[in-house]
């Protein structure tokens, strides 16, 4: 079974590769961002007997840090 | 004094540390592969270096914070033994949670290499007591991901930097959310 986990910065967390990222398309000429912030996917592939809440697990001991990031767990 | 110098793979300022370490104290330090689960007996200070454990994979200092030593470090710590985080080994100590806040890309995604002033706020810490309180010290950073965050309220955190001896005479910026807390740089 294939797992999607998206890991974003919580709001309010600054995000300078996002800003970066806004500043480099504005160079190329793209208008009309108003903001970018940048997270992370991280894809699993697990055996049907993994839970939720073991995919909750992974997400609160490693993939995240929940000082400064949120996850959502897409299966 | 027996120290103990945790090397995880990646670290690259292990052996500096020790130098300083055999410099100061008169001993060479233990130096203890990440994978081990316990610290030599009669550890009574641990000494994280600074460097890219696992390449800074996933985060700076994540995949370290989680290897099998750590937990003897937490343990250690708990019971009171002094912990030394340099650089990278700061950053592993809040992922282990050791420490609030986490460390993230510095502001403009520049390298900062400079030195930093610091101000003596505590001169009993045993990190300081060889300083005078008040003293101004110059200690040079060089990091990409310095940009330290935590919701931990501001006077905890003073009060962690004053309990470990020193403070940036020049922090950051207030935070534009009131709920987060950006230091430059504390120890």
């Amino acid at each position: 079974m294939k797992v999607r986990i998206v890991v974003t910065l919580k709001p309010g967390v600054l995000d300078p590769q996002g800003k970066a990222i806004h500043k480099s398309l504005e160079g190329l000429g793209f208008g009309g961002i108003n903001d970018i912030r940048a997270g992370k996917v991280i894809e699993l592939d697990v055996a049907d007997s993994v839970t939720d809440e073991d995919l909750d697990g992974m997400c609160r001991k490693l993939i995240a840090n929940t000082v400064i990031e949120n996850y959502r767990i897409e299966r | 004094m027996t120290a103990a110098v945790v090397v995880f793979p990646g670290s690259n300022c292990d052996r500096d540390l020790a130098v300083a370490i055999e410099s100061i104290m008169g001993r060479k330090p233990n130096m203890v592969w990440h994978g081990e689960t316990d610290l030599p007996a009669g550890t009574d200070l641990i000494a994280l270096p600074g460097g890219f454990s696992y390449g800074d994979y996933l985060r700076s200092g994540a995949m370290a914070a989680r290897s099998p030593v750590m937990r003897a470090v937490v343990d250690a710590a708990e019971r009171g033994v002094p912990v030394l985080g340099v650089c990278n080994g700061f950053q592993v100590l809040t992922e282990a949670g050791l420490l609030p806040g986490a460390l993230m890309r510095n502001a403009g995604l520049n390298f900062v290499c400079r030195d930093v002033e610091l101000s003596v706020e505590n001169a009993q810490s045993a990190f300081t007591s060889r300083y005078a309180a008040g003293e101004t010290i110059l200690i040079p950073v060089a990091h990409h991901d310095g940009n330290y965050t935590a919701d931990a309220d501001t006077r905890q955190l003073l009060h962690l930097a004053r309990q470990a001896g020193a403070i940036d005479r020049a922090p950051g910026p207030p935070p534009a959310d009131p709920g987060l807390l950006r230091a430059q740089w504390f120890c």
